[in-house]
């Protein structure tokens, strides 16, 4: 009899094979796209082809600025990266911090679980102009907003997390003559960090939103800043490998917290799958 | 060497009377076997031992005072499931008692107090035959040796009693007996009072001293929420298990049948 499809699974290299084929396909349809519109009209700028592209990339990630003497790509990247990691620290250190007090302490989830809850549903871009008004159009605004728009989540995250440590467990704890400050440094903040790590991929995506978004409004420099600049001349050629960089630091840096977490926690892959 | 009374106890959930009129006096090291049908109240009783739960009515009494509101350090337990940490390798679980007891506030150990505590953990996992394992996180153990872990974490804080959830439900026939036959020595050694909640008639024959059996005394089906259950049947076995000796032979001859 033949194997079901649910059992049957590619060889090893077949599976490469099959992972790089959508990207390959993709680059097929956008080259004869490009190619067919470029033939019908030189000057097209919506698909252009992968030699202006390169031309674009040389000029925007290895040419100094003749003016200023700046690569325009590094310092974009750097001012982003530099509003997106502050962000993400501070989310992750206000969102562990309250969620796993909240999720641990009855008292303090009966005062602050529907706050948190209610602040959750908040759209963060709807509180942007009141972050402008507030904090002014500097760095601080929008890092505010990254926070605001992620650590509602990670508390969210960080409670419910920490609801599900088993009951028989915070009672041994007890039995070991633990005090909640014990508890909390000793069982509850040990397991929560990795799964703070996994609240905080997740929360990747929505962090990079709310960073572009709050450039492309107000900023002079940054990723965001730069594409939407380019928007304005029908730059395809810049704003597709300004793209491209984004998806990679993107996937990049959740790469690196995958690492960190497998490093630094060990025991933690092997007791979620048991 | 600990007492243990429970006075009319009662437990409701709602309407749901759970259990009723529980008298016990236990003496000191016994090793009380709780049976009893599933959902018969039997890990309630338990929990409330460990103060995980209130009783509805009546008190607890150990050696004479009410018991904490709180679990302590004087009352040990092993789940099933969940009692060691996954975070902490092996030495760390049997660790994490003595630095608890010892610093208050970093939780930690450093130097000589480090040494000793590291010390006693290691004769005590030796003891339960760990010494091999220090290193491993508990994922990596089997049921037998997490259990066995588990033991020796609550038996590090020299606890006046021990409640054991179905400690050994889930192992092997083969495995279950060779750590009867620890628990045993361990009772023994330590002189502390039992509690242990099981399924398994022959278990709680074979370690109990006494047997408490728990079961509804009304069972129409009208009358199933109204009518808690009761001890039904309270046994003490004979002849009495306190000579270390002939408690080695008769673990070792039926630890062999089981096999």
């Amino acid at each position: 009899m033949r194997q079901r499809l649910i059992n049957r699974r590619p060889e090893r290299r077949v599976g490469v094979f099959l992972a790089a084929l959508p990207f390959v396909l993709l680059l097929i349809a956008y080259s004869l796209g490009s190619d067919a519109r470029l033939a019908e009209n030189p000057s097209d700028k919506l698909l252009p082809s992968f030699s202006s592209i390169g031309d674009a990339i040389e000029r925007m990630a290895f040419t100094e600025n003749k003016r200023t003497g700046e690569i325009l790509l590094w310092v974009d990247t750097s001012a982003s990266l530099i509003r997106f990691v502050s962000g993400l620290l501070i989310a992750t250190l206000v969102g562990g911090f309250f969620g796993i007090i909240t999720g641990l302490l009855p008292y303090m989830r009966a005062s602050l679980g529907t706050f948190f809850s209610v602040l959750s549903v908040i759209p963060p871009l709807a509180i942007l102009p009141i972050l402008f008004i507030v904090l002014g159009l500097g760095e601080t605004s929008k890092i505010a907003l990254i926070v605001l728009g992620i650590a509602p989540f990670i508390i969210r995250d960080m409670i419910l997390r920490v609801e599900e440590i088993p009951s028989e467990l915070m009672v041994k704890a007890q039995t070991l003559g633990a005090s909640t400050w014990q508890i909390a440094w000793r069982v509850v903040v040990p397991q929560m960090l990795p799964r703070l790590i996994d609240a905080l991929r997740l929360s990747l995506g929505a962090a990079w939103l709310f960073l572009i978004a709050a450039e492309a409004i107000a900023s002079q420099s940054g990723l965001g800043y730069r594409i939407f600049l380019m928007r304005r001349y029908l730059s395809m050629d810049v704003i597709l490998p300004y793209v491209a960089w984004i998806t990679f630091l993107a996937f990049f840096i959740d790469w690196c917290l995958l690492k960190l977490q497998q490093k630094a926690f060990p025991w933690f892959a092997a007791s979620r799958s048991g | 060497m600990t007492a243990v009374t429970l006075r009319n106890i009662w437990k409701e959930y709602g309407d749901n009377v759970v259990l009723e009129r529980i008298d016990l006096d236990v003496e000191p090291h016994s090793f009380v076997a709780l049976v009893g049908p599933s959902g018969c109240g039997k890990s309630t009783l338990l929990r409330m031992l460990m103060s995980a739960e209130v009783p509805t009515r009546g008190e607890i009494l150990i050696e004479g005072e009410p018991l904490p509101a709180d679990p302590t350090a004087e009352r040990g337990v092993v789940f099933q499931r969940y009692s060691v940490f996954p975070h902490l390798t092996v030495e760390e679980n049997v660790l994490l008692g003595l630095e608890l007891q010892t610093s208050r506030l970093s939780c930690k150990l450093f130097g000589g107090a480090k040494r000793t505590a590291m010390d006693q953990a290691r004769s005590m996992l030796e003891e339960v035959g760990l010494g091999h394992a220090l290193k491993q996180y508990p994922s990596a153990l089997s049921g037998g040796m997490q259990q066995r872990l588990a033991i020796a974490q609550a038996l590090i804080m020299r606890p006046k009693v021990l409640l054991l959830d179905e400690p050994f439900g889930a192992l092997d026939p083969g495995i279950r007996a060779e750590i009867h036959v620890l628990m045993r020595r361990l009772w023994q050694e330590t002189k502390m009072t039992v509690f242990m909640v099981t399924h398994d008639l022959s278990e709680a024959f074979h370690l109990g001293t006494r047997v408490i059996a728990l079961e509804k005394d009304r069972t129409r089906p009208e009358e199933l929420e109204r009518y808690g259950a009761v001890i039904k049947h309270d046994l003490d076995v004979w002849p009495p298990k306190l000579s270390d000796l002939e408690a080695h032979e008769t673990v070792d001859s039926e630890a062999t049948d089981d096999i």
